[in-house]
């Protein structure tokens, strides 16, 4: 018997069930599109079938790291940038739990870019949200890692020398098997690639426009979006990995020239997780780990049966 | 010394296989019925460069690696750079016996490999062989190596001569060799093991006295490192998991888990870096198994905010660090004790964390088990804090110390049953920080559990979780946090973790932390011996420090001398920030230069330090107290 019975529960789950009664109102400010990413997720929900119990939503530092102060289940409010190994390490201990994690661009792209190659890489089967202001919100409005060239703030006076990064690209060439761009303003979209993204076996990689009124008032509502999924203007197969790849290029581009592409840029539903290369090779048990230490009949081995001989 | 006890040395190049060679002569040893104990030295080097073990031996148990060495076993550097002309290296391939010489004590043996040594390359070579009455044995062990098997087998030769010369019974290597070898290497090992024994006994008359001690064991003993107890106590308390990235010295510590946690169905995890690595230890924490993460001084550096961040969220996890010199990449294979105030203190705010510093292999095993119970029983993070030498340094322990049942027990948690009773605030958020808790320690809920959710926030929080920031709650909440210490203190008094030595009542106290324990208890014993009056305490608990116990023993001396390897002398720092009335009476013997303290050093140190002289030796530094 599990220790852990909101896993699996057979109940129809609603939407409201996550929000939370002590902090029902986001403090983001009025047309923030982080508003946005948690309309959607707690539409999503429901459609993936998990109640609050069996969600840990493990989060970075900023504007964007206050989502599970705002959205009810197991929350972790991390530290910058390393909401990943956090959440991966959770998926590790107890692969049943529903695991997201989300930041913002200059908590995945910058500080944490580092766990985001090696996240994606390993294909660890979980969600990550990151929410694409193309600025520091919480920090008051520095350029990150995603503001377009030229850009200007406090900190950088003349505008930005640096050509942006490119997230999907960067996901792509990591290994991430699934790499996605929604919009705060597009919600049935969003709604629809959080779906899937939960759904997926693997490394589902969101990169979710979300507008900064308050400090990127030059930046566009990210309107007209245009779904390239659905539209006879681009022709591409996500299954294929160099029609991702060059979809998922012009995308990048044309965000800086006005154009918002947005949609499922590549689906890999083959590539093993990561759990499962780790179980194939002997390195990870089958039961959750975390079970075994509620299960009262487990015989725990001693180092003293186990590893002494060999000292002897 | 030498009429009681071996110190064997070997000595190579990085790559001669020295390490696995004195690991057997150890074992052997052992299996002997003598108790043993080894010192390694090597560069940061991968091929070359002078490196070497000692292996002491004798029939009472031996704590440190002793005074010098009384007999040397040269192979020669197989790997040595070429010199050029005026090379600042000079000539590598001899260092195996040139560096040794000074250590070696009078009346010494000396068995060198002519196959790749040449005396006449050393300077006065033979003046100091006579001047300290060395007996020097050359043997080509390359050719009988190549004569009769493969020239790597030279390691064999050396050991065989080393046996014939001290009388050792080569049934303990040849068993060693067949539960280690498969056949068509052991056949020829054997062969040579043999041969070199019988044709050293044959052809040389020996004139030195030293022999190998005799004695036995009246229980079974096992032989293992620092790294060994510390892997092995974390497995005997249920740590399944662990995350890391290579750094000497903890890499040893996460090989022998990445080896074993496979086996017992557990989780390794090699990562980007240590960031990463603490902070997937408390992913896996939090979720719901005991898990452990660590590093050296700079790997240790990039976990500081992931630490503050486990202080705050109160998610419990075991950190090693295992120090050697710095700063930055300081002699990255050799020992020091330079990170203690590092670990006290790094990150963010206030430190709300215990720090141990086990001081043997048997205590590590001891600590390494009680930091899981500390972390998981008061939802903390705990450091264990080692070095090099003591994470590299192997000795015999009875087996029956690791006889004992392992402990799973996840400590501060709740089950589905306890969380239906347990208070929730509205909406259905368990109270997982309650102001009201018993000892400050709330117990967590696990994801997953039914009635269980709850937020983690590095922010400061309400009981439910979330961020708050009023002032009331902020002191509250900081409150209960620093009292789950005083917990701890009572915890660690009930287990005596402290080591004391020699008399109860003396003028003269020494103290000392972490890995020179053993080394200062033989110091304690041989200035008794020889008349001096002092007691000595081994320290342990860094972080709740023990003011009671450490009061106590200030309190019984006039004046004390505080050994540590270090430069700044930290110990003694932390000693006068906890008890500063005492700041008179404590003075240091300090060593830095990348190898430990021999007992020989302590007692002239502390012979200098209460004849108010200078130590007389460059490599100890003696700093008077305050006020002196
Ligand atoms: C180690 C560290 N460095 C800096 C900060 C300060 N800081 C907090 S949030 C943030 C940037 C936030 O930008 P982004 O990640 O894009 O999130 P947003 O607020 O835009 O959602 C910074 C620099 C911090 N909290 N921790
Ligand atoms: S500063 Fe920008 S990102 Fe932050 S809450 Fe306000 S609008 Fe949203
Ligand atoms: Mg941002």
């Amino acid at each position: 018997m599990s220790a852990f019975s909101a896993i699996g529960e057979d109940r129809e789950v609603d939407r409201e069930e996550f929000t939370p009664t002590l902090e029902p109102q986001a403090t983001w400010c009025p047309g923030c599109g982080d508003f946005g990413v948690l309309k959607a997720l707690k539409q999503s929900m429901p459609e993936v079938g998990r109640n609050p119990d069996e969600v840990l939503l493990v989060t970075g530092i900023g504007c964007s790291g206050k989502l599970n102060s705002y959205f009810e289940s197991y929350g972790y409010h991390s530290i910058h940038g390393r909401s990943l190994p956090i959440a991966r390490a959770a998926k590790l201990a107890n692969p049943d739990v529903e695991v997201i994690a989300a930041g913002g661009d200059g908590d995945g792209y910058g500080i944490g870019g580092n766990h985001f190659m090696h996240t994606a890489r390993e294909n660890h089967d979980m969600t990550y949200i990151v929410f694409n202001n193309e600025i520091f919100g919480l920090t008051k409005g520095q350029t990150s890692p995603t503001s377009p060239k030229g850009h200007k703030s406090k900190t950088q006076p003349h505008g930005s020398a640096k050509d942006p990064v490119r997230p999907l690209s960067l996901a792509l060439t990591s290994g991430a098997s699934y790499v996605a761009r929604t919009a705060a303003v597009n919600p049935n979209q969003a709604k629809k690639i959080l779906t899937e993204a939960m759904q997926h076996d693997g490394f589902a990689h969101v990169d979710f426009l979300t507008q900064c009124p308050t400090w990127n008032k030059d930046a566009r509502q990210y309107v007209p979006y245009i779904d390239v999924n659905d539209n006879d203007d681009y022709d591409f197969d996500p299954a294929d990995k160099g029609d991702a790849e060059r979809m998922a290029t012009e995308a990048e581009r044309s965000l800086y020239e006005g154009e918002v592409l947005t949609g499922r840029f590549y689906v890999d539903s083959e590539r093993p997780s990561y759990q499962e290369e780790k179980q194939a090779i002997g390195e990870m048990p089958e039961e959750p780990l975390a079970e075994r230490y509620f299960d009262d009949d487990y015989e725990w081995e001693r180092t003293h049966d186990v590893f002494l001989d060999r000292h002897k | 010394m030498t009429d009681h006890e071996l110190i064997w040395r070997i000595a190579g190049g990085s790559g001669d296989g020295i390490a696995s060679t004195s690991q057997n002569f150890a074992k052997a040893l052992m299996r002997a019925g003598l108790h043993v104990f080894t010192h390694r030295h090597y560069p940061s080097r991968i091929r070359g460069g002078h490196t070497y073990t000692e292996v002491r031996a004798a029939a009472d148990p031996v704590r440190s690696r002793g005074d010098g060495f009384n007999c040397l076993l040269a192979l020669g550097d197989s790997f040595a750079r070429n010199p050029q002309e005026d090379a600042y290296y000079d000539n590598e391939e001899v260092k195996p016996l040139a560096e040794n010489l000074d250590e070696l004590n009078e009346g010494g043996v000396i068995v060198y490999d002519t196959g790749l040594l040449d005396v006449d390359e050393i300077p006065n070579f033979e003046e100091r062989v006579e001047k300290n009455d060395w007996h020097v044995y050359p043997l080509n062990l390359r050719e009988i190596a190549r004569d009769h098997g493969r020239e790597v087998m030279r390691n064999t030769a050396g050991v065989g001569a080393t046996a014939a010369l001290l009388g050792i019974d080569l049934q303990y290597f040849e068993e060693l060799m067949a539960e280690a070898m498969p056949e068509e290497i052991l056949e020829p090992n054997v062969e040579i093991l043999h041969y070199t024994h019988d044709m050293v006994t044959e052809e040389f008359d020996f004139t030195h006295d030293l022999q190998v001690p005799q004695g036995s064991h009246n229980e079974e003993q096992v032989l293992l490192s620092g790294s060994d107890t510390i892997a092995y106590g974390a497995i005997d308390e249920g740590c399944r998991f662990i995350a890391g990235y290579p750094m000497t010295p903890w890499t040893e510590v996460f090989t022998i888990m990445s080896q074993a946690l496979p086996e017992l169905g557990g989780i390794s995890e090699q990562v980007e870096d240590e960031i990463a690595a603490a902070a997937l230890a408390l992913g896996a924490s939090h979720a719901g198994v005991k898990a452990m993460s660590g590093s050296s001084g700079g790997g240790f550096a990039l976990m500081s905010e992931p630490l503050g961040l486990a202080e705050m969220a109160e998610t419990p996890v075991v950190l090693v660090e295992a120090m050697r010199t710095g700063p930055s990449t300081g002699l990255p294979t050799k020992p020091e004790q330079g990170d203690l105030e590092h670990v006290l203190y790094t990150s963010q705010g206030d430190s709300n964390r215990v720090v141990l510093a086990p001081g043997t292999v048997a205590e590590a095993y001891e600590q390494s088990r009680l930091a899981f119970q500390l972390a998981y029983g008061y939802n903390i993070p705990v450091i264990l804090l080692y070095d090099q030498k003591l994470g590299g340094e192997l000795m015999n322990v009875p087996a029956s110390h690791f006889d004992r049942d392992p402990n799973p027990d996840l400590g501060a948690v709740t089950t589905e049953e306890e969380l239906e009773d347990a208070p929730h605030g509205p909406g259905g958020k368990f109270h997982r920080y309650r102001y009201d808790a018993e000892d400050g320690v709330s117990p967590r809920s696990i994801p997953g559990q039914k009635g269980g959710r709850f937020l983690v926030t590095g922010n400061e929080h309400n009981e439910a979780g979330h961020i708050d920031e009023d002032p009331t709650n902020r002191v509250t909440q900081m409150e209960r946090r620093m009292a789950k210490l005083d917990g701890v203190r009572e915890f660690l008094d009930e287990r005596s973790t402290q080591t004391h030595m020699g008399p109860d009542e003396a003028e003269y106290g020494l103290i000392t932390f972490g890995s020179q324990q053993g080394t200062v208890a033989e110091a304690v014993k041989r200035l008794n011996d020889a008349g001096h009056s002092v007691k000595g305490i081994g320290v342990s608990d860094m972080m709740p420090y023990p003011e009671a116990e450490m009061t106590a023993f200030l309190e019984s001396v006039d004046e004390a001398l505080v050994v540590e390897m270090n430069a700044s002398g930290q110990f003694r720092g932390l000693t006068q920030k906890e008890l500063g009335r005492f700041g008179g009476k404590l003075s240091s013997l300090l060593k830095y230069n990348g190898e430990p303290f021999e007992p020989a050093e302590v007692v002239s140190g502390f012979e200098a330090s209460i004849e108010g002289q200078d130590v007389p030796d460059q490599q100890t530094t003696y700093i008077p107290a305050a006020g002196d």
